[in-house]
């Protein structure tokens, strides 16, 4: 029970807002002696977990080429480019952006998109492109909201896209994890099919969801709404 | 065979270059945690090669990372100094001189992941496939990002007097880059970070604990409560986790394998699989799947860090209801 503390940790250090990178520290430090790991094997964890999870921090790898185009106004071309399409609101271009992103992460392409490829040069100024067209001059408050709504529309995307395809990891561990402790034969195939309800579940939630934003920000919008202004 | 390794050379030279930047940057404040900060992430992601290949010793590594969170932590790495872009204003005017020519970079880097993905993967070379299998995409995304860049350097090539501050020369994208990275900050190292501590916990033996106290609570006999738990114990314990992957061995066998497979004989692929994803409704929710939740927010330049996930939040329990409801009507 006592490593449970641990996890206490965590929860108090990330409800405190102290920096997370220090409270996931301590925390698997502390927890790590609480379960009898001794010093030597904690760093030798720290190390190996580092050195074999470096894939999540690959997207840095786009940031050069990002922020070049960047300089050059990438941003406000897509914000410019989406204004002058009057039918795609910000909310109906979000749910064809999480379809799309859910049909190709079924397809096994989840790295093409992301935080980094799409969302900060492309979809998000789109999004704040299309909702100033439509809306006027953003409140601070709207355009974190467009923001998130934006972000979310990625993630869960590509969550619930890429359980459908075969050759993803958390298909892999399944039928891996179950095979060889209970010794079945599970098909890949069939736990990839199992997931296609919960997909158009996820589809029809967020994009409803998605689609409510354009009245969130149509009731958030200044009461004078700046019909000329592009981003 | 191609591996991903050249990716993380490269990455760890993105980093040191950083390093380098930031520190001929004397309006930094914070100018030698941060070189410090940035140097060490570059040196430990090419050490990490070697820890991968057991051909030096992790504790070092560990040593290193523990060094970088406290960097972070104690507020030794500076956000901003004096590396500038364009205005807003030069911008407008660059966007309308370029228009769509300034998509061509940024969408060089997906098209060239999906040829990755779809026709370099099938290419052999004496009966050995070219690419490292599951590696096609994210080497085609490393391809892409190269390639992007030489592209974008090529059509964008201003005159100086164009671009704001100082000559175009590969130095620029490598100061962008590294004014992304200022923004993003302890963010970039944050999910390996808890990539480690889902290690630890698992080591300490958090998994068992939680299983444990998931038994005490499911109610015998009863299939409707036992399908609530499993796929709720999923959520919860990947929200502590970060990582559906850490929560489905331990809520398997405390509940799926012994409860819903072999009491209420259901059907395997049905139940793995919605257990499976009842889970990743709990990282919809989650500060620890800080690569899904945070690091967006970070790069979005949002105010709030937990925007994402107060937008997710409420996509996350009705369809978690949908899991449960699905389980139990499709696989019983």
């Amino acid at each position: 029970m006592l490593v449970l503390l641990g996890v206490l940790l965590v929860v108090v250090g990330f409800a405190l807002r102290l920096n997370p990178l220090l409270v996931v520290t301590v925390a698997g430090i502390a927890t790590a002696l609480l379960g009898g790991l001794s010093p030597l094997t904690i760093l030798n964890t720290f190390g190996t977990g580092f050195a074999t999870n470096r894939t999540v921090t690959l997207f840095i790898l786009t940031l050069p080429v990002i922020g070049l185009v960047e300089r050059f106004g990438l941003q406000q071309e897509a914000g410019r480019l989406i204004g002058k399409l009057r039918a795609l609101t910000v909310g109906r271009m979000l749910a064809a952006y999480l379809l799309v992103r859910q049909l190709t992460a079924a397809l096994g392409l989840k790295d093409i998109a992301g935080p980094a490829q799409t969302l900060r040069p492309l979809i998000a100024p789109m999004a704040l492109g299309a909702a100033e067209r439509k809306h006027g001059r953003l409140s601070d408050e709207a355009v974190e909201r467009v923001k998130a709504f934006s972000a979310s529309a990625d993630t869960v995307g590509l969550f619930f896209g890429e359980d459908v395809f075969l050759a993803v990891g958390s298909v892999l561990l399944i039928t891996s994890f179950v095979d060889s402790t209970y010794h079945l034969k599970l098909d890949a195939l069939q736990i990839a099919i199992w997931a296609i309800p919960t997909a158009i579940c996820a589809f029809v939630i967020h994009g409803a969801r998605l689609l409510w934003l354009d009245r969130q920000l149509a009731r958030m919008a200044n009461p004078t709404p700046a019909k000329e202004v592009v981003a | 065979m191609i591996t991903a390794d050249w990716l993380y050379w490269l990455c760890g030279a993105i980093f040191l270059g950083a390093a380098v930047i930031v520190g001929r940057d004397r309006e930094n404040p914070k100018r030698i945690g941060s070189v410090a900060f940035w140097a060490l992430l570059g040196l430990s992601f090419w050490y990490g090669t070697f820890v991968v290949r057991k051909a030096a010793p992790p504790w070092l590594l560990g040593l290193a990372v523990i060094a970088m969170a406290c960097l972070a932590g104690f507020g030794a790495l500076g956000k901003g100094g004096g590396l500038r872009s364009t205005t807003e204003k030069q911008r407008v005017a660059l966007a309308e001189r370029f228009g769509g020519r300034v998509f061509v970079p940024a969408l060089i880097i997906p098209v060239v992941a999906i040829l990755f993905a779809t026709l370099v993967v099938k290419i052999k070379v004496n009966g050995q496939p070219l690419l490292l299998k599951g590696s096609e995409t994210l080497i085609g995304l490393g391809v892409g990002s190269v390639l992007a860049l030489v592209v974008g350097l090529l059509i964008l090539r201003p005159t100086p007097a164009s671009i704001g501050s100082g000559p175009l020369t590969p130095a620029v994208p490598l100061r962008e880059g590294t004014r992304l990275l200022q923004a993003i900050g302890w963010a970039a190292v944050l999910p390996q970070m808890l990539a480690t501590l889902g290690l630890l916990f698992d080591q300490a033996g958090v998994g068992k604990v939680v299983g444990k106290l998931t038994k005490d609570v499911l109610p015998q006999g009863s299939l409707i409560w036992a399908v609530v738990v499993y796929c709720l114990g999923m959520a919860v314990f990947t929200i502590v986790m970060g990582n559906a992957f850490a929560a489905f061995p331990v809520m398997t066998a405390a509940v799926g394998w012994p409860v819903l497979i072999q009491q209420f004989h259901g059907n395997p692929p049905v139940v793995f699989a919605v257990g499976m994803l009842a889970g990743f409704c709990g990282t919809l929710c989650t500060p620890m799947a800080a690569n899904f939740n945070i690091v967006p927010a970070v790069l979005l330049e949002m105010k709030n860090q937990y925007g994402p996930i107060k937008a997710q939040l409420p996509t996350a329990i009705p369809l978690l209801a949908c899991n449960v409801a699905i389980m139990y009507f499709f696989a019983f």
